[in-house]
């Protein structure tokens, strides 16, 4: 079984978001995506801009695969995780704290609370 | 059904992650592919290569024979190797090979496992004539590596032969960690180090006494896919990707081990002979990734609208941090320096062609 802590929100592209308050929403990569990706070995992010929903935010590059990582809801981004410049095993090794990937944010709550539920994306990986 | 090496147990019981490579059940990696990378590149790594494929060749006309099947040179010394490529008549290459001089009229021919049965079918078609005999060992040799800058320190502890006097590519027969082995400093990391042939049923033993041997440098347990990288951020082609029957050694810049100095027959000579004098229409060369992102296996590579080549092994190079990739590009775009675009998943990546080893501190001698 994957870990797939409450509290937090899905996204069918398997990322999770966490809602830091002020409009402020950190987001990285499921446990269960980083099973299935392997070894993580560089991370593409984006720059300090803003984003619509479903656009490319960046891309994880793993020894057998890539994938990429998407805007959740319209959104600007303000950090990205520097530390997995060098680190970028932190994914694979700490997916929900040490591995996060960037704070976005927005003015509207509703495209978070649109997101899957643990119970409802536990559901759509088929656990 | 996949084989299993002599050593699976022990890949096991290390936690290693295995997968089915060249119809063996093989160790990918134990830990982190970037730490097992690092620790050959710094210090020394262990491998289980059994899965690679051994044939003896021996007899009055042994020499004779593999000048005429391969495309180097069989006129080493006795305790020296060479490494060769065996063609097609199109000049298509069969295989990738490693040879062992073990005396005048015997010679030991390591081949990669995905083409042990190809080769000796094919080995076997052309012996004709000859006065000698073949055996594949493959089954009763298993071979562990042992690599990097601390690689003789490491096999000195297990051995009275003296390992300094022995140069690269060449070999000498005695005991290790008290078996009896063939010890060549040979190996495909860039790095300087060791490789043990050795009877299946002392692999585990002698695995365990590089292990303690090797406890106070540091020594890591090193799979497959670290072997990749490391393989390719020096450069090095592998069979079935940068290589395979429809390239010949001249389009993969192995020409250095076509022999066409001599007058020596050799299959594929004439095909090798004309397009070494007319230059192929295609090259295999390094790339740099300038920026983030690599392409992979199978990224095409475009000068402006115009598709110019293919990737044929893509990472990330763990020692230099950057993408690397060996492509076949078209003549005129090989050229160092030449700057291209890869398609990476709809997006263009900026490449450029550079000379190889990537990496160039590697400690081989």
């Amino acid at each position: 079984m994957s870990n797939i802590p409450e509290g937090l929100r899905y996204t069918e592209t398997h990322e999770w978001i966490k809602d830091l308050g002020n409009g402020e929403y950190m987001m990285g990569l499921t446990s269960y995506a980083q099973e299935q990706m392997g070894e993580i070995v560089m991370v593409e992010f984006p720059g300090m801009q803003d984003f619509t929903s479903g656009d490319i935010l960046g891309t994880l590059e793993a020894v057998k695969t890539a994938e990429d990582f998407y805007a959740p809801f319209n959104c600007k981004v303000v950090r990205v995780n520097e530390s997995l410049e060098d680190e970028p095993a932190l994914i694979n090794e700490n997916p929900y704290e040490k591995g996060w990937l960037i704070i976005v944010k927005t003015d509207d709550p509703s495209g978070f609370t649109g997101l899957k539920s643990p119970e409802q994306y536990t559901e759509f990986i088929g656990e | 059904m996949d084989k299993k090496t002599a050593l699976h147990d022990i890949h096991v019981s290390l936690g290693a992650k295995m997968e089915p490579f060249a119809g063996y059940i093989m160790p990918i990696k134990y830990t982190s592919v970037k730490e097992e990378h690092n620790a050959v590149r710094s210090g020394v790594g262990i491998f289980d290569l059994s899965h690679m494929g051994e044939f003896r060749v021996k007899g009055k006309d042994a020499s004779k024979f593999l000048d005429y099947i391969l495309t180097n040179d069989s006129d080493v010394e006795p305790g020296k190797a060479y490494y060769s490529t065996m063609c097609y008549p199109d000049g298509g290459i069969v295989d990738d090979l490693i040879v062992y001089r073990l005396s005048l009229e015997e010679y030991l021919v390591i081949v990669n496992a995905s083409n042990i049965e190809k080769d000796w079918a094919w080995v076997n078609n052309h012996t004709d004539g000859y006065s000698m005999d073949l055996t594949n060992e493959s089954d009763e040799t298993a071979l562990i590596a042992i690599q990097g800058p601390d690689a003789e320190k490491v096999a000195q502890k297990l051995t009275d032969e003296k390992l300094a006097e022995i140069g690269y590519y060449a070999h000498t027969s005695g005991e290790f960690a008290g078996k009896k082995a063939l010890i060549a400093r040979t190996g495909y990391t860039g790095e300087d180090g060791f490789e043990i042939y050795i009877k299946p049923e002392d692999a585990p033993d002698l695995w365990d006494a590089v292990m303690k041997a090797g406890k106070e440098f540091g020594i890591k347990p090193v799979g497959l896919a670290a072997r990749d990288t490391l393989r390719l951020e020096v450069g090095y082609l592998l069979y079935g990707n940068d290589m395979d029957h429809t390239t010949t050694p001249i389009e993969a810049k192995l020409g250095w081990v076509v022999k066409l100095k001599t007058d020596k027959e050799f299959i594929g000579r004439e095909v090798m002979a004309q397009q070494k004098k007319e230059k192929p229409a295609r090259y295999i060369v390094g790339l740099e990734v300038q920026g983030k992102g690599f392409p992979r296996q199978g990224a095409e590579l475009f000068d402006g609208n115009r598709k110019v080549g293919v990737v044929t092994s893509g990472s990330l190079a763990p020692a230099l941090g950057h993408g690397v990739c060996l492509a076949f590009v078209e003549k005129g775009f090989h050229k160092k320096g030449t700057e291209l675009e890869a398609e990476v998943r709809g997006k263009r990546i900026p490449v450029k062609t550079v000379k190889l080893p990537f990496y160039k501190d590697g400690s081989r001698k």
